[in-house]
């Protein structure tokens, strides 16, 4: 594949070079040297260049043509979300008008150069303006790009509208150079933050003096249900970032002091994707694309769609942070603790282990 | 001042009082001639030569990077006498090197060549000359100009070289991460010559500014009347306008940023922690910077395009044989891309967390200029449509600007569809629509206006055949470089990345990569030809006739070489407007707007005759003297 791109790059450079030499030294032979240029207005280099203009349209078309269609299914990413496919509509929409325009202004750009060159017996049409004309290509570009914004518009308050209120929350937060995804666990509500409370162990600032916070967990996988929707709180921790995930179409900037907010419904989950694309391999994954440093390459993190049950289920295992970073209970107020014990789940582990320490010391 | 003032006063005198003696402003030596010189000639030539030397420079880095992407694996230890420790034990480029690059690439290409070498070039050089002015209102101002630049560019140009390297975040430099020294190396003392190096760029072409606007303005010749002005120089006066509203918002977003990241205040920075602390900041926005930067970065991309856009509808015309078509309506879309230049700069903030209203308001905006544009690309069809048409190196980049002006404000149409951006921002979709619309388009429009006015500038033709092997090459590579970046974008990959190998979806295209940095390399080699060419024909090539290409523009109605004041006697007078090419009845197919339509009876139109009388009446002396 590369060779042949290669070839025919390599071979349309030295076409050109070839001829427009060759024609120099024809020219040279003929007519001694190229001072002469001066009698007459144009020397045969219009011609050249003429039909250089024709053959660029027809190679260059054919090329742009050829290499859409063969390499489609590459460039065109699988679409996993609701919205992605309106998405798709207006993008293949906008494509095939401004296509059309592309491919139509290029040919008479190209043609007219080539048809009106230079002769020595023909005189330019005079012909300042036309007022009709004029208003008619104002007016036309207008129409038609009034009507790309309407539905550019309509797929954009879609996406933009307000999250239902039973989408499931999940919160992303970039930080130099990974991500970390917090959930609010069985109350459904995420806790409280505060960029001051961050240290070596609680990396999103977590507050306990928040009842929320409690039962949050922190998974190394960010798993989302298939056919729900899903809201993405997006924070940033120390610089820009932006979470970027292809397959859903789906970008927002995480803003250091500013939380943001994008919300979608996922279409497929990773093992019907798995199938489609009948690679076992394939994960839907979150990328930065907002510029944060030496890692901004490197920012990768795994997005698991499950089933519904799958996703349920899994989210019940997850244990809360809290039970796994106990030393932080200090931090919750004395009346407090109890409560947090109870809802992180530590209460349960203590009960269990009691329990196993006195079957064991029988 | 008081040299201004001086010197203001002497072109009013010469421009009113029809004085013949310029004598005294022959009597250079090489440093006021060649260096701290006030003639705008000298000083267009200035910019032109300093623009040259950051052109390669900027090329040249982008060809770093380049290799990067396209071949991963290479072993760069060769390149380590020139990059020393940023290329990394395993022979490749550092990834924080990496964005020093970009950055640096990005800033070089559209500051300081396609604004102050484009700009700073043309409008100096064709202002006085296409206007009918012995010089600019304030040659003092104007050298000042240049050597704000300068000064700019030296302290640019050092902050290559130092320890922590220069800038790292991206041409726009969003805070925080350009505030933070912590955050990437650059963001140290590389940043703040950057900041530095920056004020005085903006200091330089709001100076430059003032000027051009000042001189059309005022200078203008006698009959000049703003419906007589070369399409040029209606482009240069509306760049220095959009210029001079702009450019001050970045200052001030610039210096909130020098403030932020010296004295301890939170315009830009809140809940920050970084590098195992909290920082006190809070309060601050990003979002602020942003908006006060693209304030001017959207305008900033149509003060590279406009006087591209000029030059080459002068060009066009002239090459076509023909009267430029809709020549009110050119003017009307300059105007209109001026003034909604203003208003669609959140555009880039689609993603940004801008609240979705604005973003529909901005889309709206967005892709109401686009209808101007569109008017401009029909009117060139139009105007070569029926021409007779003259391929000079000069018209082929013309006509090679209006097909990647096409293709690349063709995406912008996607990209100004806030629901599409979504997914094209920051990617490689991005970087293929600015290359062809803003990178190429201007880059041509450059290199045609070198090619078309080097008579003029240096008194010599450059070589057509050269001019044709470089055309076809640069036209064929930009194509061959952007065009498959725009199919790299759609699959969504991320501009900015070192590499792509870390993710599954974009580990394709390695061939495409490949293939685009090898074109790269050959356009960019396919430039020494440019350059052979333009230093070879400043000495050694054939001298010009006075109108080599039957123009109609004032600028040839001076000597080979002008000197100080452009013409030795009088200023020539206007009588037309000039875009009078191929007119019917007249024997030659070009009548110079100076001209008067009491000369050219036979080829007069009904409403042009009735003017011969008011001519008579107006200007009867000076028509005399020009011909005794
Ligand atoms: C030799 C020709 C050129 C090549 C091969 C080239 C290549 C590139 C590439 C690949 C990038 C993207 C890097 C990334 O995002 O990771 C880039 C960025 C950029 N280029 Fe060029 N470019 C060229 C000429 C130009 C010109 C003429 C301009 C003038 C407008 C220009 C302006 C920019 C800008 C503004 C950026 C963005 C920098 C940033 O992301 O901060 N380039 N160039
Ligand atoms: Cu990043
Ligand atoms: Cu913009």
């Amino acid at each position: 594949m590369f060779e042949i791109i290669i070839g025919i790059g390599a071979l349309l450079v030295l076409l050109i070079i070839y001829m427009i030499f060759r024609v120099f030294t024809l020219m040279n032979v003929v007519k001694g040297n190229d001072k002469n240029q001066d009698d007459e207005r144009v020397s045969v280099n219009n011609k050249i260049n003429a039909w250089m203009f024709m053959a660029v349209l027809f190679l260059g078309f054919g090329l742009f043509f050829w290499y859409s269609y063969t390499r489609f299914d590459e460039y065109v990413l699988p679409v996993a979300s609701v919205h992605g496919i309106e998405y798709e509509s207006i993008f293949w929409i906008t494509t095939a008008v401004t296509g059309i325009v592309f491919v139509l202004t290029h040919i008479l750009l190209f043609y007219f150069p080539f048809r009106y060159r230079f002769k020595n017996d023909a005189k330019a049409l005079f012909y300042p303006d036309n007022t009709k004309l004029e208003i008619a290509w104002t007016i036309i570009p207008a129409i038609v790009l009034s009507i790309l914004v309407f539905s550019g518009w309509r797929v954009w308050s879609d996406i933009t509208e307000k999250a239902p209120d039973n989408a499931e929350v999940v919160e992303i937060v970039g930080y130099q150079f990974a991500w970390a995804v917090r959930y609010p666990g069985q109350d459904k509500q995420l806790g409280d933050f505060d960029f001051r409370l961050i240290d070596a162990e609680n990396q999103l600032g977590m507050d306990f003096t928040d009842k929320a916070s409690f039962d949050d967990f922190i998974p190394q996988e960010l798993h989302i249900p298939k056919g729900q929707p899903v809201l993405f709180k997006i924070r940033a921790r120390d610089v820009l970032h932006s979470v970027f995930v292809p397959h859903f179409r789906l970008k927002m900037d995480a803003v250091p002091g500013m939380p943001t907010r994008f919300w979608f419904t996922p279409t497929k989950s990773t093992a019907e994707m798995r199938a489609e694309l009948n690679d076992p391999e394939f994960n839907y994954e979150l990328a930065c694309t907002e510029v944060c440093g030496r890692g901004h390459f490197s920012m990768r993190f795994i997005i698991v769609v499950d089933e519904p049950e799958e996703y349920a289920k899994w989210y019940a295992e997850q244990a809360s942070w809290l039970s796994q970073n106990e030393e932080y209970l200090a931090k919750i107020p004395v009346e407090l603790r109890e409560v947090a014990m109870i809802s992180a789940g530590i209460e349960d582990k203590t009960k269990k282990e009691i329990k196993e320490e006195v079957k064991a010391s029988f | 001042m008081a040299t201004t003032e001086v010197q203001f006063e002497d072109h009013i005198a010469h421009h009113g009082a029809d004085d013949h003696d310029h004598d005294h402003e022959h009597h250079d030596n090489f440093i006021t001639k060649y260096i701290f010189s006030t003639d705008h000639k000298m000083i267009g030539k200035q910019y032109l030569i300093t623009g040259i030397f950051w052109a390669i420079l900027g090329g040249a880095l982008s060809l770093i990077f380049r290799l990067q992407l396209g071949f991963p694996e290479m072993q760069l230890e060769w390149l380590r006498p020139i990059l020393g420790k940023w290329i990394t034990e395993t022979g490749s480029i550092d990834p924080e090197f990496y964005l020093a690059l970009v950055t640096m690439h990005g800033t070089i290409m559209v500051f300081f060549v396609l604004t102050a070498g484009l700009s700073g070039t043309f409008s100096n050089y064709l202002i006085p000359l296409q206007i009918g002015a012995r010089d600019m209102a304030s040659g003092f101002i104007n050298m000042l100009s240049y050597w704000f630049f300068f000064l700019s560019s030296v302290i640019m140009l050092s902050s290559l070289f130092i320890e922590t390297g220069p800038a790292m975040g991206g041409w726009t430099v969003y805070p925080p991460l350009s505030a933070l020294e912590v955050a990437i190396p650059g963001s140290g003392l590389g940043m703040t010559l950057w900041l530095v190096a920056m004020s005085f760029f903006i200091i330089s072409t709001l100076l430059g500014g003032i000027n051009y606007i000042t001189t059309v303005i005022n200078l203008r010749t006698r009959g000049m009347s703003f419906s007589k002005l070369p399409l040029t120089i209606w482009a240069f006066f509306l760049t220095a306008v959009i210029g001079l509203l702009a450019f001050p918002v970045l200052f001030s977003g610039a210096l909130l940023l020098i403030f932020d990241r010296s004295f301890g205040t939170s315009f830009y920075l809140s809940d920050i922690y970084i590098a195992g602390e909290a920082l006190p900041n809070v309060g601050g926005s990003p979002i602020l910077y942003q908006h006060l930067f693209w304030f001017l970065g959207h305008p900033e991309v149509y003060i590279v395009l406009l006087p591209a856009l000029g030059i080459t509808s002068e060009i066009i015309a002239t090459n076509s044989r023909k009267p430029i078509f809709g020549y009110r309506a050119m003017i009307g879309s300059l105007l209109g891309i001026t003034i909604l230049s203003f208003v669609v700069w959140a555009h880039h903030m689609f993603v940004s967390g801008l609240n979705p209203f604005l973003g529909s308001i901005f889309m709206f905006l967005t892709l109401i200029i686009a209808v101007p544009s569109a008017v401009k690309v029909f009117n060139y069809l139009a105007t070569l449509w029926r021409g007779n048409i003259i391929f000079t190196p000069a018209m082929l980049f013309s006509i090679g600007l209006v097909s990647v002006f096409i293709s690349g404000g063709i995406t912008g149409i996607f990209l100004g569809n806030s629901a599409i951006d979504i997914q094209l921002h920051d990617t490689y979709f991005v970087v293929a629509h600015f290359h062809l619309v803003m990178g190429s388009a201007s880059f041509f429009g450059l290199m045609a206006g070198v090619y078309h006015w080097f008579p003029k500038m240096f008194g010599r033709m450059m070589s057509n055949r050269l001019g044709y092997v470089h055309f076809w090459l640069t036209f064929i590579g930009v194509y061959l470089v952007f065009f498959p970046l725009h199919y790299i974008g759609i699959a969504g990959f991320p501009r900015r990345y070192y590499s792509f190998t870390n993710f599954d979806a974009f580990s394709g295209f390695t061939d495409l990569n490949m293939f685009v940095t090898v074109s790269a390399f050959i356009t960019f080699g396919a430039q020494f030809l440019f350059l052979f060419n333009f230093f070879y024909s400043m000495y050694k090539g054939r001298i010009a006739p006075l109108n080599p290409w039957r123009s109609n523009t004032l600028e040839w109605t001076t000597p080979l070489n002008p000197g100080h004041g452009n013409w030795p006697g009088v200023i020539p007078t206007v009588y037309r407007w000039p875009y009078d090419y191929s007119k019917p009845g007249s024997e030659e197919d070009f009548i110079p707007q100076t001209v008067p339509y009491a000369l050219t009876p036979e080829s007069n139109l009904p409403h042009e005759d009735e003017l011969v009388d008011r001519e008579k009446e107006q200007d009867a002396i000076v028509v005399d003297d020009n011909q005794s």
